[in-house]
């Protein structure tokens, strides 16, 4: 007898990209535009405090909530940011990875059967986390046309009677599409006419460019006491590794999470939360060097993108280019296999991120300027060879 | 501006096509505002950093504190400026501190060092002491490390 696995669990469909991930790790020649994190290495003075926290013999456990110290710097940093205030000591939770953060945030929130909307192309664990909190996962496509801005007419039409939350992830992995103030406010008006709580995963949110300011929804009047904040180190600070995420939320959900973080985690890692507590409090100037190189890197790779006929629109934020490939008539799926194959390149489909994604693929341009230039010059010519093929099958 | 200038500053090669795309602008915008820097003295030089264990690696390399006594009239900049002259002298700095002037001497080997400072820079009239120290090794220069760490691993596609 094999061992019984749980119906919820069961029923979530096996990433459709996985036989792909696979083969790009298999081969040992490609160029890889398919990452979704930095290329940067952790800056060096974070890095160091993390090698310092370890000297010291802090190897033991933090508060279930995260070392004071970091809730604090947290709590700063979030003022900044949006200008709305959290209690350090009771409105702020580290957790490992804005992951986590969303886990518990859904399973925190959501009774069996409730909805939850967020908006596609998205990040590929929303729709498997609601699930495996008992919800149900409703996804409302946004659309190129819109810079893959969520619509609030689009938002509104897709509330039914048990929707009960709304995830946003603005900039956006995969399409790095961002939204305005006053866009933003046009979903607040939404979320609060409808009672819904948000959901907010602002991961991407120092990486916006063009000088532009980053708005969060937090700051719209009214929303405070219905939005819980998820952010992390992990992309602005170049910090995956270390795994540290937090929320911000009213204290009754705050605690609700809790409960769950510190039967399931205890705590994230003390030695990534030192170095977590460095790079918020010292870390800006080796962000906004990061922050500008990624900024360069877009302009190149959109230019690159718009000259070989790959429509893309100008993202201002994340690092991913979500150039739309119909012109070759190939699927999304199609394109990158063959890319793969052919040019050696990886890109991800946009079909990874949801059926929305059709048409498009995701290129991260979280890789140095030298692999870049290559991988476009070999995207052009995969472009230019696929083209032509089609001329001589139409002649 | 600031966005050109890091990026000549870390490669003066690039490709004036390359750094077009980056700042999203036109190649003439670029050339041009290369030729402002230029012409304004903001950009000064380009420069070529080498690895000096591959090439001459006999050559040596001092510092030079120097304490001087500043002119009525110079003050420090008429000394420190026919210092610059020299050719051994790569670089030459005014210090806050116990001396004065900080001068980066290049010269084949040690005897040349030794007969640049007891002929030329000690017999200064207003240079008062001087005290010379070698390098040794070289692990970054200009911003560009010499021995680099091996490139982390990361994983080839990930969400």
């Amino acid at each position: 007898m094999s061992i019984p696995i749980a119906d919820h669990v069961r029923d979530i469909p096996k990433s459709g990209i996985r036989d792909f991930f696979e083969i790009v790790q298999s081969m040992t020649d490609v160029i890889s535009l398919g990452i979704g994190e930095p290329d940067f290495v952790t800056p060096w003075h974070i890095r160091e405090a993390a090698i310092y926290s370890l000297e010291k013999g802090r190897t033991g456990y933090s508060s279930n909530l995260g070392l004071p110290r970091l809730r604090r710097s947290i709590s700063d940093t979030v003022r900044r940011a949006t200008g709305i205030h959290y209690d350090p000591l009771s409105e702020v939770l580290v957790s490992v990875g804005v992951s986590e953060a969303i886990d518990i945030a859904l399973r925190a929130i959501l009774n069996p059967g409730d909805e939850v909307l967020y908006h596609e192309p998205c990040y590929v664990s929303y729709n498997p986390s609601v699930a495996l909190a008992f919800g149900v996962a409703r996804a409302i496509p946004t659309r190129a046309e819109d810079e893959f801005s969520l619509r609030p007419e689009a938002l509104e039409a897709a509330i039914g009677p048990r929707t009960k939350a709304v995830m946003l992830n603005f900039p956006t992995n995969p399409t790095g599409g961002v939204m305005t103030r006053a866009q933003i406010e046009a979903i607040a008006d939404v979320c609060i006419r409808h009672n819904l709580t948000v959901l907010t995963d602002e991961i991407y949110s120092e990486l916006t460019y063009d000088d532009r300011e980053h708005f969060s929804i937090v700051a719209v009047p009214g929303m405070r006491e219905r939005t819980i904040y998820l952010h992390g180190l992990s992309k602005a600070y170049a910090m995956t590794g270390f795994r540290v995420g937090y929320a911000c939320g009213p204290n009754s959900v705050i605690e609700a999470m809790m409960k769950i973080h510190q039967y399931s985690i205890l705590c994230a890692s003390i030695t990534s939360q030192d170095a977590a507590v460095e790079a918020l409090e010292r870390g800006t100037p080796a962000m906004l060097r990061m922050r500008r190189e990624y900024e360069l890197r877009r302009n190149y790779v959109v230019s690159a993108l718009n000259d070989m006929g790959l429509e893309c629109f100008m993202p201002r934020g994340a690092f991913y280019v979500f150039p739309k490939i119909t012109s070759t008539g190939l699927t999304s799926r199609e394109f990158s296999m063959r890319l793969l194959h052919e040019k050696r390149v990886a890109v991800v489909p946009g079909t990874a991120f949801g059926p929305s994604g059709e048409g498009h693929v995701r290129c991260s341009y979280a890789t140095g300027l030298e692999q870049i230039k290559i991988a476009m010059q070999r995207i052009a010519e995969f472009c230019a060879e696929v083209r032509e093929e089609r001329t001589r099958t139409a002649a | 501006m600031e966005a050109l200038i890091d990026l000549l500053k870390h490669n003066p090669l690039i490709a004036r096509e390359d750094a077009a795309r980056l700042l999203g602008l036109t190649v003439n915008e670029v050339n041009a505002r290369i030729a402002a820097l230029e012409r304004d003295g903001v950009i000064i030089g380009y420069q070529t950093v080498i690895n000096r264990e591959k090439w001459n690696p006999d050559t040596v390399t001092a510092v030079i504190e120097v304490k001087i006594t500043p002119e009525r009239d110079g003050g420090f900049d008429r000394i420190a400026s026919r210092i610059s002259k020299f050719d051994e002298v790569q670089s030459c700095y005014l210090m806050s501190g116990g001396y004065d002037l900080l001068v980066l001497v290049e010269a084949g080997n040690l005897r040349q060092v030794a007969s640049f400072v007891a002929e030329k820079l000690s017999t200064i009239d207003a240079v008062v002491s001087t005290a010379t120290r070698f390098r040794l090794k070289t692990y970054k220069e200009n911003g560009a490390f010499h021995h680099f760490d091996v490139a982390p691993e990361r994983l080839s596609v990930s969400p």
